[in-house]
């Protein structure tokens, strides 16, 4: 393995007791990259960031961070990583300043750095007027925010952030994922659990799904979404006489799907846009008129449903499972 | 209020440490740095302090002015005099309630993990909550002896035997702290610490020389009485302080000195090493 990967694990198993909490587990996330780990609740996620950030020993298996490995050069790891998020929290009795600089100097940075990086911190995520208050009357937003301040003291290679958004509020969601935004394009590797697909899609240049303890899917969100079903061209028409000479035109092109009730009809895409076109003109010179047409590409909420079976908490479309 | 910019250089973090005596320098710093951690909650949260010092002093008043009323030391002396001892000696033991509930509370927030993630030495976790908890407790003597002085409390005999029977509580505050480590370390959540911690400390506590002088018990209840932990620690400073020690015929009671010392040598090695093990453990899961 090359150093351009910043975290690699490599068939993780780790059971408690009677539960398998992961079974195989791979990854691969290269530097600079963010890899989005994602599946509902109890999927063997959190499991799988302990066992990379060194707080948790794997049954079998190994993991490397920034080419250590966690377990027999777990201090090195330690030095090249920060972890935020549910698994590592900060004093809620002291202040955020005072959190930031205890951090530092277990970093065993001096005094004066430690107390000037915890003000830059503090201001990059405007954190200054409350830096005084302790950390408990934070709101869950500056909370968050106070988190991944601290997995940032000592401006880490590797960041990973477990469910860093969840239980936010919409707002305070959206100013994480810029703060999120603006690290990855600092160059940090980061590595993120999230239950929320909308999150891994917009974060992530690849995504993990797990599930039961075992990885279901890896590619990017566009590669996930073509490969549960890809893109499909719909046709939507007005009348229900139209349905069958549509279907006609569209059957010249692939196998054609027919949605009675919402007179919508659809083909297999995957040659993109240009089949619009084709299709478009074709219709035209038959004199048909439709309603709408368009490429259609499957969200990630039914990705995720089709590989794992169960709807994510922000869905709810078991009806058209 | 502007900060210097700081490069990554200057948040290059200093090469681990290697030799012996370095890792031994490092290990200290990020123990201190855990210690200070603690005292600076009670800065900001100082109702944190009630245990060892509103409670001592409720303890004092209540026992001195109530029970004193109706209880006459056998030998003679005030009864003030003979339950100072026993009061330092229950706080000391109540103190590692607070122990186990930082423990618990850390370890079930995040924090410990938080700490485990830095590249911090290991068992700096350990020391430094340790070493808080420790000053702790020991302001909570000081709290005690000054209310003692208060109401009326007296160390009648030299200043070597005055320090010998600080030597002997800290002793054995240091053996509760690593009993409430140990606790914190093995229960669910903070929450479970008074249901453990209660049924065992408070027979503890009462069965003993610590309110009322154990002559007239059963003998078998004053057996255990005899061989209590706390008696001993009890009847060792009350000789140290020349405070009134009646019903110390028995032979544990007439060792109470060497005993107190070993019961708190043998409860530290117990209860430290086992800490030890389960720290380790909750690594490896």
């Amino acid at each position: 393995m090359g150093v351009t990967d910043a975290v690699v694990a490599e068939d993780l198993n780790k059971s408690f007791g009677q539960t398998h909490a992961l079974r195989g587990v791979s990854l691969r996330v290269p530097a600079g990259t963010v890899c989005g780990l994602l599946g509902p609740n109890g999927a063997g996620k959190t499991t799988a960031v302990r066992i990379v950030t060194t707080l948790l020993r794997a049954d079998s298996g190994s993991a490397r961070v920034n080419g250590y490995d966690v377990v027999r050069e777990a201090p090195l790891v330690r030095r090249s990583l920060g972890l935020a998020g549910q698994a590592a929290t900060v004093d809620g009795l002291l202040s955020g300043r005072v959190n930031l600089v205890m951090i530092g100097k277990l970093y065993h940075l001096s005094t004066k750095v430690a107390k000037a990086r915890a003000d830059e911190l503090l201001e990059r995520f405007s954190l200054t007027d409350a830096a005084d208050r302790i950390a408990k009357t934070y709101s869950g937003g500056m909370r968050r925010r106070l988190d991944l301040a601290a997995s940032l003291v000592a401006a880490p290679p590797v960041l990973v952030l477990d469910e860093p958004t969840t239980g936010l509020d919409p707002h305070a969601r959206a100013e994480t994922w810029d703060v999120i935004d603006d690290l990855v394009r600092g160059g940090t590797t980061l590595l993120l659990t999230t239950q929320y697909l909308e999150e891994a899609d917009q974060l992530a240049d690849q995504i993990v799904v797990v599930d039961h303890g075992t990885v279901v899917a890896d590619g990017t969100p566009a590669q996930l979404k073509d490969e549960v079903g890809g893109r499909r061209l719909e046709v939507s028409v007005t009348k229900p006489d139209d349905l069958e000479p549509v279907r006609a035109v569209l059957a010249r092109h692939g196998e054609v799907n027919v949605d009675t009730d919402a007179m919508r009809l659809s083909i297999d895409a995957r040659e993109g846009a240009r089949l619009v076109g084709t299709v478009a003109a074709a219709l035209e010179a038959e004199s048909l008129e439709v309603d709408d047409i368009g490429l259609h590409r499957p969200s990630l909420d039914e990705v995720f449903l089709r590989l794992t079976g169960s709807p994510t908490i922000t869905t709810d479309e078991r009806e058209s499972a | 209020m502007t900060a210097a910019v700081l490069t990554r250089g200057d948040l290059a973090l200093p090469p681990a440490p290697s030799g012996i005596l370095s890792r031994l320098r490092w290990a200290t710093r990020d123990s201190l740095v855990v210690a200070g951690r603690s005292i600076r909650q009670i800065r900001n949260v100082p109702e944190r302090l009630s245990d060892v010092t509103v409670q001592p002093i409720m303890f004092v008043l209540l026992f001195a002015e109530v029970f004193g009323t109706a209880i006459v030391v056998p030998g003679g002396g005030s009864y003030h005099e003979y339950l100072l001892p026993g009061i330092i000696a229950q706080s000391t033991v109540f103190g590692c309630f607070g122990a186990a509930i930082g423990m618990a509370t850390d370890r079930h927030e995040g924090f410990v993990d938080r700490l485990r993630s830095l590249p911090i030495a290991r068992g700096s976790v350990l020391t430094g909550r340790m070493t808080a908890e420790v000053a702790l407790a020991s302001f909570g003597l000081l709290v005690n002896i000054v209310v003692g002085l208060i109401v009326g409390w007296r160390i009648h005999r030299g200043p070597w035997h005055t320090i010998l029977a600080f030597a002997i509580l800290l002793a054995f505050v240091i053996a509760m702290t690593w009993i409430g480590t140990l606790i914190g370390l093995l229960v669910r959540s903070q929450e479970a610490v008074p249901g453990i911690l209660f049924p065992i400390l408070f027979p503890i506590t009462f069965l003993a020389n610590t309110f009322v002088p154990i002559g007239g018990l059963p003998d078998w209840l004053k057996v255990i009485a005899e061989w209590n932990p706390v008696s001993a620690v009890v009847a060792a400073t009350r000789g140290q302080f020349g405070n009134p020690n009646p019903g110390i015929g028995s032979w544990p009671l007439q060792h109470a000195l060497a005993l107190s010392f070993g019961w708190a040598a043998l409860i530290t090695v117990v209860c430290a090493t086992l800490s030890l093990l389960r720290w380790r453990n909750i690594s490896i899961g």
